[in-house]
């Protein structure tokens, strides 16, 4: 979708504004948030496809006033109730008032240092060879879902380079939306900045995006 | 907000969705154990061993995983070598991808909408805000990480570091440089060296 988290090349947004000696979190509550979302993730109910489409999926002005953990936990809030682990009545009450689905697992904590060393991996096989090499010149297709698409808009329609074929990957344009993983062939793709930014472009900038098969076409 | 998650957890607690203990325990992986202390020690014997710097160079998530740094957010990891002519920097446009096996969770700023919007566009101009002021013929290289590649710049090893350890040389690869938001510490003025 053409959501507010499609950021690159927008403007206005003011300084990057680094943090020195950051701590790692800045309150309890992002503690909790973090855990809840990957404890939430491990039921297995959703996969990653559809829980950040679960967080882009927001009102401008409400994805850009909120931190991030905040659209974490929004986000997840949605992708409890969509599930039918939580209901309206549950968070209006803040306990539990309604039953909830069977979830395919519950984290234990002991199991914790396990599942977060093994992560997701969303490497598949695809049954066709790869329809670039490296070195193919290619443009990024041009389209506007309205549902989860990883190609960027500033990345779409625009002239680059093929620079390595990567590995089969779960497609996460149909799987945030039950379509099914159907991988393809990723590549990292190339493109000189003022391809993208036009003639004011710093000279010296390249991009590089991954980008799944079916967002390319040969030139 | 600490209210509503606080809410939130009791909600899955009772109906016994979450383990609280489980949330902990992650909260206290992330706090102590898995942080930028683990990219640089990549760094550092990449530095140091020509051919763990070959592996990494192309198959670095065997190559990291060879130091015990597998797992969340790093299944997949590309390695990305600064040199004389080219400086990379790492963003994610679209959300907050970021290789946490290696860095840890990201800082704020990475998450937040000022980089994530700048980065491709300005990058000297990002650069700066952090105090670095590239030569105006080095390249500069972004990798946007909008699939399951996480990426760790390998930055370039400072002068004046001959025959050091691998472990003192882990001292000077900060989270920045591992970014392309900053260069490996110089070893005699204990600041920024290109």
């Amino acid at each position: 979708m053409n959501g507010p988290h499609d950021l690159g090349g927008q403007m206005g947004l003011g300084p990057v504004a680094p943090e020195q000696d950051e701590p790692i979190f800045h309150a309890a509550w992002e503690k909790r948030a973090l855990g809840l979302t990957l404890c939430a993730g491990a039921m297995g109910a959703w996969n990653i496809d559809e829980s950040r489409h679960a967080r882009e999926n927001r009102h401008p002005v409400d994805y850009l006033s909120s931190s991030y953990y905040e659209i974490w936990i929004k986000g997840l809030e949605r992708l409890l109730t969509r599930h039918g682990f939580v209901s309206a009545r549950d968070l209006g009450a803040g306990r539990a008032m309604d039953g909830a689905a069977q979830p395919k697992r519950v984290l234990q904590a002991g199991d914790v240092p396990a599942v977060l060393a093994r992560g997701g991996p969303c490497d598949r096989p695809v049954p066709t060879p790869p329809r670039f090499k490296a070195g193919d010149r290619i443009v990024t297709r041009n389209f506007s879902p309205s549902g989860h698409t990883r190609l960027p808009r500033y990345a779409r329609d625009k002239r680059g380079v093929v620079e390595a074929v990567r590995e089969g990957f779960v497609f996460p344009d149909t799987n945030a939306h039950g379509g099914g993983e159907n991988p393809q062939w990723v590549y990292t793709v190339v493109f000189d900045g003022r391809e993208i930014w036009g003639d004011d472009a710093d000279p010296t900038l390249t991009v590089s995006i991954d980008a799944w098969e079916s967002y390319l076409e040969p030139v | 907000m600490a209210a509503r998650v606080r809410a939130l957890e009791t909600i899955l607690t009772q109906k016994g969705l979450i383990d609280p203990a489980a949330i902990d325990a992650i909260v206290d992986t992330y706090e102590t154990k898995v942080g930028p202390r683990n990219g640089a020690k990549v760094v550092a014997r990449a530095w140091t061993d020509p051919g763990f710097a070959g592996w990494l160079a192309k198959d670095a998530t065997a190559a990291i995983a060879s130091l015990g740094f597998t797992g969340r957010q790093g299944e997949h990891m590309q390695a990305t070598f600064n040199t004389d002519e080219t400086h990379n920097l790492v963003v994610c446009t679209l959300c907050s991808c970021y290789p946490w096996s290696v860095l840890g969770l990201p800082p704020v700023w990475y998450k937040a909408p000022p980089y994530r919007s700048r980065a491709v566009i300005d990058p000297r101009g990002v650069l700066a805000e952090f105090g670095l002021n590239l030569p105006a013929n080095k390249k500069i290289r972004v990798w946007d990480s909008t699939a399951e590649l996480r990426y760790l710049v390998v930055p370039q090893r400072p002068a004046g570091t001959e025959g050091w350890s691998e472990e003192r040389l882990a001292d000077l690869v900060t989270r920045d440089s591992m970014i392309g938001t900053g260069f490996a510490l110089d070893p005699g003025r204990g600041s920024v060296a290109a």
